[in-house]
């Protein structure tokens, strides 16, 4: 298996140090409105990083590609400085609203429009939605296996990719025989690459491509809202059935009150 | 117009010919829901000898249970297992299709559930069927829940964790059901092989059974901090857990995340440090008897959700209150 060319799923995410700041509205159950800045999803700087690390060993050129709305190109300009050979975001106002399928969907259709890579990774998880759908999802549509959970990831020249992926109880490992193969890595693979000054310099006379839906030549049904299976019917605001007492008092009344109330559960 | 329901399907897991005890408590789920819809409870079991657990699931409600028994199907793999579903549910058209949050159970779910074009939602806390007979798949999100539903496509699926729901009771509604034998596709040559399954031993005392949890959250701050949270763990003989923060910091494994998408767990005894009480990770730990957070905003949502509260900086608080453990169990020991 020859791994020419590599692409990487990345998604703009809302800080998760902030994104408890968006909130159900307990009175008109909407969603309050909040500036959270977008940052990299964090599993796809790892993502990032299997690509760069392969494609440094066997000699590939990396893609990075996003599905989001304009402001998300700066994150592809991170991946940029951190050494992908192109960046392409999928934008379209008709692209809002999807759910893990149409999210996968889309991808799958800016990958073949780009041309069919050897190899896609993507992040496990994103730190908003958490499904852990999209990398099988685009498997399915790009018709190739895929291997989630990924926590090894070694090249052996023609024979293929030995990838070790996470089960509950441990874990196994899969030889794939030749690609594209799709992969979902876990933060255990790898540690993501801090982006160099020189990296900033070269990414900075990068453009990111920005492909809308008539470039994807798809129909508007298929993307989005209308083309997501699922659809959020209901919010409400969930409430505790427990009424709390304070513990107060001192430093060490505060610890003795405690430990009498672990002795007397019977912990101690 | 009325449209026929077709029958409420659960993926069985099994792993060295025993049956996963999430795919036990699903099965008690689909029953519910079966009756519910007044439609059958089907499952799906692929192993190696494994047509010896049809009785127990029988037991459990299942109506009609489809099992592949081969040695090619005894571990997971997506080459041969998807096809088999896929092929299977195209045919008996399920309403429903309930799979554990297990690392299969993830993988496999979103492949079927992309080759027969529906949805499928991940993690849910909660499933019910809403005024128009949809499932009603529950997830916590933005400090709330949401429901989210598949109108059109069939099967409506999700993956729930284990600890969500209960056992099926002892007596299950039917005692027999129809055994279906699946033909086990020819050997092809496949685009991925399994060379290994590893099993590793956890480290640690587990979270699953454990009486005691103490769960760290961000406000460990540091490694060191981290530290303490695991001290009083120690001290306490209990289980450590965290919430994401700590997992993302790497402080501590993935398999120690408690909520939404990490464990639902259910000690007798549990105390938060420093964790912002955000629903994602409460209701991993609902079902704690008694509940205890130590939080330096005493504005913190975890505090209407537990207990009893203690606001206090971590930091400066856990050295003091394990200094207390500690002469406690000397002074019992001593005595
Ligand atoms: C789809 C999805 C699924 C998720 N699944 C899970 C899941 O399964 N489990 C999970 O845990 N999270 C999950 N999350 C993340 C979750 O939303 C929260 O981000 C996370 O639980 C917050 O962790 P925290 O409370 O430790 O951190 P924060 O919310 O940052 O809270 C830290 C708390 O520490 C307190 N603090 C700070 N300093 C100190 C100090 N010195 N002493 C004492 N207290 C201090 C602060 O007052 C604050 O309340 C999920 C998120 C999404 C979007």
């Amino acid at each position: 298996m020859n791994v020419r060319k590599i692409v990487v799923c990345v998604k703009a995410v809302p800080d998760p140090k902030r994104a408890s700041e968006i909130r159900i509205d307990p009175r008109t159950k909407t969603l309050t409105r909040a500036d959270v800045p977008l940052v990299i999803n964090q599993l796809d700087r790892h993502a990032m990083e299997a690509a760069l690390k392969l494609a440094g060993e066997v000699g590939a050129e990396v893609t990075a590609i996003s599905m989001g709305p304009p402001p998300a190109a700066a994150v592809l300009k991170e991946c940029l400085a951190m050494g992908a050979g192109r960046a392409v975001l999928l934008s379209d106002r008709s692209f809002a609203g999807a759910d893990a399928y149409a999210t996968a969907y889309t991808l799958a259709k800016g990958i073949e429009v780009d041309g069919m890579p050897d190899l896609v990774v993507c992040g496990m998880s994103s730190s908003d939605g958490s499904t852990e759908w999209v990398a099988p999802e685009l498997s399915v549509f790009l018709d190739c296996p895929v291997v989630t959970g990924v926590i090894g990831l070694e090249a052996t020249g023609n024979a293929g990719l030995k990838v070790s992926a996470r089960l509950d109880n441990g874990y196994r490992v899969v030889k794939v025989n030749g690609g594209p193969v799709v992969l979902a890595v876990t933060r255990e693979l790898n540690t993501p690459r801090n982006i160099s000054f020189s990296g900033i310099i070269k990414a900075r006379k990068k453009e990111v491509a920005i492909w809308n839906l008539e470039r994807l030549g798809i129909a508007a049904a298929a993307v989005g809202q209308d083309g997501s299976p699922t659809i959020i019917s209901g919010m409400r605001v969930a409430e505790s059935t427990r009424k709390v007492q304070m513990i107060e008092g001192t430093r060490e009344a505060k610890a003795e009150e405690l430990v009498r109330l672990l002795a007397a559960a019977g912990v101690l | 117009m009325a449209r026929e329901i077709g029958p409420v399907w659960v993926f069985v897991e099994q792993c060295g010919g025993n049956v996963l005890p999430v795919s036990y408590e699903l099965v008690g789920k689909g029953r519910e829901l079966a009756d519910e819809l007044g439609t059958s409870l089907e499952a799906v079991l692929l192993g190696d000898s494994v047509t010896g657990l049809a009785g127990e699931l029988f037991r459990g409600g299942v109506d009609r249970l489809y099992v592949g028994d081969d040695v090619l199907l005894k571990y997971y793999q997506p080459e041969m297992y998807v096809p088999m579903i896929v092929d299977l549910a195209r045919e008996r058209k399920p309403e429903i299709f309930l799979v554990g949050s297990t690392a299969c159970g993830k993988e496999l779910a979103p492949l079927v559930a992309a080759r027969l074009k529906t949805g499928i939602s991940a993690h849910c806390i909660d499933l019910a069927l809403d005024g128009n007979r949809l499932l009603e798949q529950i997830i916590p999100a933005y400090g709330g829940l949401i429901s989210i539903v598949c109108p059109e496509m069939r099967p409506q699926m999700a993956t729930i964790a284990k600890g969500v729901f209960a056992l099926p009771g002892p007596a299950g509604r039917h005692g027999t059901g129809e055994l279906v034998e699946l033909a086990v596709p020819q050997a092809e040559p496949m685009k991925t092989e399994l060379l290994e399954v590893v099993y590793e031993e956890a480290a640690g005392l587990t979270l699953d059974s454990a009486a005691t949890i103490v769960a760290g959250g961000a406000g460990a701050k540091d490694a060191a901090g981290w530290r303490m949270v695991e001290v009083l763990a120690d001290e306490l003989g209990a289980a450590l857990g965290a919430t994401r923060p700590p997992v993302d910091e790497g402080w501590i494994e993935l398999d120690r995340m408690i909520g939404q998408s990490g464990k639902m767990v259910t000690p007798d005894f549990y105390i938060g440090v420093g964790l912002s009480g955000e629903l994602q990770h409460m209701v991993g730990i609902v079902g704690a008897k008694l509940m205890v957070a130590i939080n330096n905003d005493p504005k913190a949502p975890v505090f209407d959700q537990v207990d009893y509260g203690l606001v206090d900086d971590c930091q400066e608080f856990l050295p003091v209150l394990i200094a207390k453990i500690r002469q406690f169990k000397q002074g019992k020991t001593a005595a």
